[in-house]
Parts: structure tokens; C-alpha cells; sequence
């Protein structure tokens, strides 16, 4: 899939920042059959890191397990308005993705 | 022109025969590219075993202090949006199992400092059953289960 597209949003609020992402990804488990009943290959995302300001705020391991186009959010202290954050992506067959959003 | 040809087969060999070296010596190990993903946990099929795995112990001890906010009533097995907020001071992990998945372990969360006990995502889930959240913390496990009754199942074709 050529259009590995991330939609992402940081928000301050409080002291708190809470990210929001959407990614587009297939993520098929490899355990489904096509209309002509033939497996479709185990295709999905299997870590995400997020980090701003050279701290690691987040990896998730993922299964095929979690819905296609998947959404994640997550909150955290210590973030500031105008920095960077970036998000980054890879999945079983090696491919990945990344983007980055302004703290708001 | 051959020679061209040539040296970039050498070169070719040359990565090729470095790569079989560095698999034979376990540090390419095929399928665990990504040194940290937990492929063996995702494919256990019981909760003691895959925590064990995962995260060093079999026992998760049950906490009011886990919230999972999830539908009681699900649809749509192949969305099924879960968030879990974890009131544990020092929560390191957050894990999420759907028990009656054919894959029981959906996702693991690894909390970076200053990261709140809290993620919300989307799961898929094949039948009716409880969503297990497990919270590491201290060294010691936590979890949490809701029962999510899924009407369309999320794993079929």
C-alpha cells in the first residue's frame, strides 16, 4: 500500500497533552479468505512509537488483532506548546510510515 | 559493460554471504526483525502463559483502580473501540486481550515517563467475550476484564 497516510493531533490542555492518530493500514490478520476463498496474507502494523523532544512516550506492540485504519490516542505530561512530536509506524512486511505534528 | 555486471554481483554475494553469517550467528533471526515485537506472546492462547511471556509474570492481580470503557453491545466485531485508564501510580504497561479471539493478545502499550495510564484504540473482536486490560506497575500485574457481546463477529471473511 503506497498511501501509508497518518493523521495526527497533539493537544495541550492543563499541562496535559492528549495525541490522537489515525492511521491507514489494511491490517488483516492473515487468518481471512477472499470471494474466491483464498487466504489473504497476515498484513499489519506491529509497532508504533511516538516521541517529542528526544523523550519515548509511547510503543505499542499491535496483532492483527486491532481494526483496520487504526486509531490510537494517548496522554502525557511534560509536553509544550510548538514542540515537535512525532509518530512513527512499521508493520510485518517491513513497511513504515511517520509523521510528526506541532504541539497545540 | 561485463565487468560492470560483475562487481555488482560480487557485491551482491559479498551482503549475502554476510547476512547467512549473522543468521547463523542468531543475531537475523527471520520473522523478529523488529527485535521488540512479543511474536511469541501474540500467538499463546492463554492468559497465564502469554502475561508470563510478555511481561515476567503469570498472576495479574484484579484492580478497581483499572477502568475499561468499552461497548456492552458491540455491532461491529471488526471495530470495536476500547479505552483503558489506569488510576495505578506508575503504570508501566498497558495491555489489551480479547479472551475469545483466535489471537487473544491485541496490543501492548509501553509507557514512556510522564506517560498518563491511559490508551484508547480500536480492536476487532470474532465472538462474544470479556476484554481483558493488564496493567504493569511496580513489577506487579493489575487487570481489569469487561464483557463485550459482539453481534457481527470481526475475524470472519
Amino acid at each position: 500500500m503506497a498511501t501509508n497516510s497518518i493523521k495526527i493531533r497533539a493537544q495541550l490542555k492543563d499541562g496535559v497533552t492528549t495525541v490522537k492518530a489515525l492511521m491507514t493500514h489494511p491490517m488483516e490478520t492473515g487468518a481471512r479468505k477472499d470471494s474466491d476463498g483464498k487466504m489473504i496474507p497476515a498484513h499489519f502494523i506491529q509497532e508504533v512509537t511516538c516521541e517529542s523532544g528526544g523523550r519515548k512516550l509511547l510503543t505499542a506492540y499491535w496483532s492483527g488483532g486491532v481494526s483496520k485504519n487504526p486509531y490510537l490516542s494517548f496522554k502525557f505530561n511534560g509536553g509544550k506548546a510548538g514542540e515537535m512530536l512525532k509518530l512513527a509506524w512499521m508493520d510485518n512486511k517491513g513497511e513504515s510510515a511517520s509523521a510528526e505534528a506541532e504541539i497545540k | 559493460m561485463m565487468n560492470i555486471r560483475r562487481r555488482i554481483l560480487l557485491q551482491g554475494s559479498l551482503t549475502a554471504a554476510a547476512l547467512s553469517a549473522a543468521a547463523g550467528a542468531g543475531l537475523l533471526v527471520p520473522g523478529r526483525v523488529l527485535a521488540a515485537w512479543p511474536e511469541k506472546a501474540f500467538k499463546m492462547k492463554t492468559m497465564p502463559e502469554m502475561l508470563k511471556e510478555l511481561l515476567g509474570a503469570e498472576a495479574a492481580e484484579e484492580s478497581g483502580d483499572i477502568n475499561i470503557k468499552a461497548p456492552d453491545i458491540a455491532e461491529n466485531g471488526s471495530v470495536v473501540p476500547i479505552t483503558v485508564t489506569s488510576g495505578i501510580a506508575g503504570s508501566e504497561s498497558i495491555s489489551l486481550i480479547a479472551v475469545n479471539n483466535p489471537a487473544p493478545l491485541v496490543a501492548s502499550y509501553e509507557l514512556g515517563e510522564g506517560t498518563e495510564g491511559f490508551v484508547s484504540t480500536r480492536i476487532k473482536m470474532g465472538k462474544s467475550g470479556d476484554v481483558v486490560a493488564v496493567v504493569k506497575a511496580g513489577g506487579k500485574l493489575y487487570s481489569a476484564r469487561k464483557e463485550v457481546k459482539v453481534t457481527i463477529g470481526g475475524c470472519g471473511g
